[in-house]
């Protein structure tokens, strides 16, 4: 079983964003954490001070420790930003203002 | 139509707003619904997003048939124009607006629009009602912030909505009653749930029993998940807590121990559990942020109310999780009762009596309060919390510091120890961290007055200054114009929603040091 199957899931056609340049397929209606979940990836961001690696933790927008780069925005949280064909994700260190 | 109608404004979209909603709105109120989250429901009624053509979204929701009631009065209530509802509104703050001249008193709620959450819009009402739910409480331990630990509610909410899962193998832990629908969930979804950790001493029970048994359907609640438990073949083990998460930049395994009856971990029962996902929580703490920034009573954590729901502010009445945990029914049954009353005060008349919710919410509280007997984290939590684990998330303070804030600086109170070791000055605004470090220090934990309820781009809080003075009294979205539209001020695209622009306090705003 898996939640697709649970819930007899007939999504939409996949569309393609990238992360880092690489490409992935993502199931419409997916927020960046979703999709990246789906892809077995669980970090995106290294912290400020010691530069340790962060991903989903709240899921619901309180905690801010899955914020991402997306379309160059810095600063996003993954959990709430549904994704769009063609965007771009971005690993973000730090502030995500440096790069 | 309503115009001309009272107009009261409903935050959040959850179980207790939906229900108040549907209350004032059948009692010729005209509703403005304001949530967060781009469909209804709030966290209780999370669905999956609708791109993903679930057929079958009731396999993961829990009471489906009370949702497509709530579904059906809100779809008609919108066709009729009772209700109008703003997604994707986060509401930032709340003000009392001064009478206009021969006028009731009024409010305005100001939100920040979609996901990037750049620009922000006005709404008038002539009350409010605030449903703002809660979040979910997780104490410290070594480990935590590696990324695979979520809260349960995390891990429930990205398999609700996103219909995705943490790894292939999970523990679920800590205590409360969110952890079983949870566990039960990732096992249907098919992770391999290695275990169900809570500190929940089975003993304990007889004690409650008395208000436990006074909702029957609670408990064969109770029993359909456990019996879902045993089918999965989850291992549940009662008096047990985690004490450390371990992994090379990310979880790979997680150390469980017992517990003794004095709620300390019983040495040599420490057990190492592999897995590639932790779901964690330790109970739910109400969003009040709202309330206190219209100077609402707060007792303890949670918006005071009376038995109409109103809380001391005339013109502000609260529903659900925020004046005080627990759970869905409750929440009904509250914001059933809130929206009556604010539909007959805004009227100018007296409610009539709602014996039925009554009854449900005298019985839900009673349950509510028996459950947080039951339901403890361990008593010496902290004992596990070493002097490098880092409690505040955001500003990557470690236990270590908070503690020297008391022994060696002094600090008595929590508001000390923020400013000596920024632990809560972060991004989430101390809503993680603050049960951490109130527990670590013995500093009681009081509300917390955050000005304003999430972090706002500077030039947008300036704009809701200058609005304020000479006001045209509309609302930014007024009709004719859809919400979401674009502003009357000119977007610049080019405009990054950076820390620098926001409006709260944060490190970046100094020079790092590089």
């Amino acid at each position: 079983m898996n939640p697709l199957d649970l819930v007899r899931a007939e999504p939409g056609r996949p569309f393609t964003v990238t992360l880092d340049g690489r490409a992935i397929d993502v199931l419409p209606g997916r927020t960046v954490a979703a999709a990246l979940w789906a892809e077995g990836v669980t970090s995106w961001r290294s912290t400020r001070g010691t530069g340790r690696p962060r991903g989903v933790f709240c899921g619901i927008g309180v905690c801010f420790d899955c914020l991402v780069t997306v379309n160059d925005r810095p600063n996003q949280r993954a959990c709430l930003v549904p994704l769009a064909p063609g965007d771009a994700i971005r690993t973000q260190e730090g502030t995500g203002h440096d790069d | 139509m309503t115009d001309g109608s009272p107009r009261l404004a409903v935050i959040g979209a959850g179980p207790a707003g939906l229900a108040a909603s549907l209350a004032a709105a059948a009692r010729g109120i005209h509703v403005t619904l304001i949530d967060a989250a781009a469909a209804a429901g709030g966290q209780f009624h999370r669905r999956p997003a609708s791109g993903l053509g679930a057929r079958r979204p009731s396999a993961l929701h829990h009471r489906w048939s009370t949702w497509e009631r709530l579904e059906q009065g809100l779809a008609a209530h919108l066709e009729a124009g009772t209700v109008e509802h703003l997604p994707d509104h986060h509401v930032w703050t709340v003000e009392r607006t001064g009478p206009a001249p021969g006028a009731r008193p009024g409010f305005t709620v100001h939100a920040l629009l979609g996901p990037l959450q750049e620009r922000s819009v006005a709404v008038r009402a002539d009350a409010v009602l605030l449903a703002t739910g809660g979040y979910e409480k997780v104490l410290p331990f070594p480990g935590w912030t590696l990324p695979g630990v979520v809260t349960a509610g995390g891990a429930q909410a990205m398999l609700k909505g996103g219909l995705v899962v943490p790894g292939r193998r999970a523990v679920v832990a800590g205590s409360g009653p969110l952890l079983l629908p949870v566990a039960t969930a990732l096992a249907a979804a098919g992770v391999e749930v290695a275990a169900l950790v809570e500190s929940l001493d089975p003993r304990r029970l007889p004690r409650a029993a008395g208000a436990l048994a006074s909702a029957p359907g609670k408990a064969a609640e109770g029993a359909r998940y456990a019996a879902r438990l045993l089918r999965h073949r989850v291992p549940f083990l009662p008096r047990h807590t985690v004490i450390e998460a371990r992994g090379e930049g990310r979880l790979e395994a997680v150390t469980v121990a017992a517990l003794g009856p004095d709620g300390r971990v019983r040495p040599g029962t420490e057990r190492r559990i592999p897995c590639e996902a932790l779901a964690v929580g330790h109970g739910m703490i109400p969003h009040t942020d709202l309330a206190e920034a219209l100077g609402c009573r707060v007792d303890g954590v949670n918006v005071s109310v009376d038995d109409e729901q109103r809380t001391d502010v005339p013109g502000v009445w609260a529903a659900g999780e925020t004046t005080g945990i627990g759970g869905a029914e409750l929440a009904l049954a509250e914001g059933h009762i809130a929206g009556r009353s604010a539909a007959a005060r805004l009227h100018g008349t007296a409610p009539d009596p709602a014996a039925g919710a009554a009854r449900v919410r005298t019985r839900a509280r009673r349950f509510a309060a028996a459950l947080d007997t039951v339901y403890r984290p361990p008593l010496h939590w902290a004992d596990q919390v070493t002097d490098d684990t880092v409690v505040c998330r955001c500003e990557e303070v470690t236990a270590g510091r908070v503690r020297e804030a008391v022994t060696d600086l002094g600090a008595g109170d929590l508001r000390t120890v923020k400013l000596l070791t920024r632990a809560g000055m972060g991004w989430c605004q101390g809503r993680i961290c603050e049960p951490a470090v109130a527990g670590l220090t013995g500093c009681e934990q009081t509300p917390v007055q955050r000005m304003l309820a999430r972090p706002v781009p500077l030039g947008e809080l300036a704009r809701a200054g200058a609005d304020d003075e000479g006001h045209d009294g509309g609302n930014d979205h007024a009709p004719g114009r859809p919400a979401g539209a674009p502003h009357r001020r000119t977007h610049d695209p080019d405009r990054q929603p950076t820390q620098s622009h926001s409006a709260m306090s944060h490190p970046t705003e100094r020079e790092e040091p590089s």
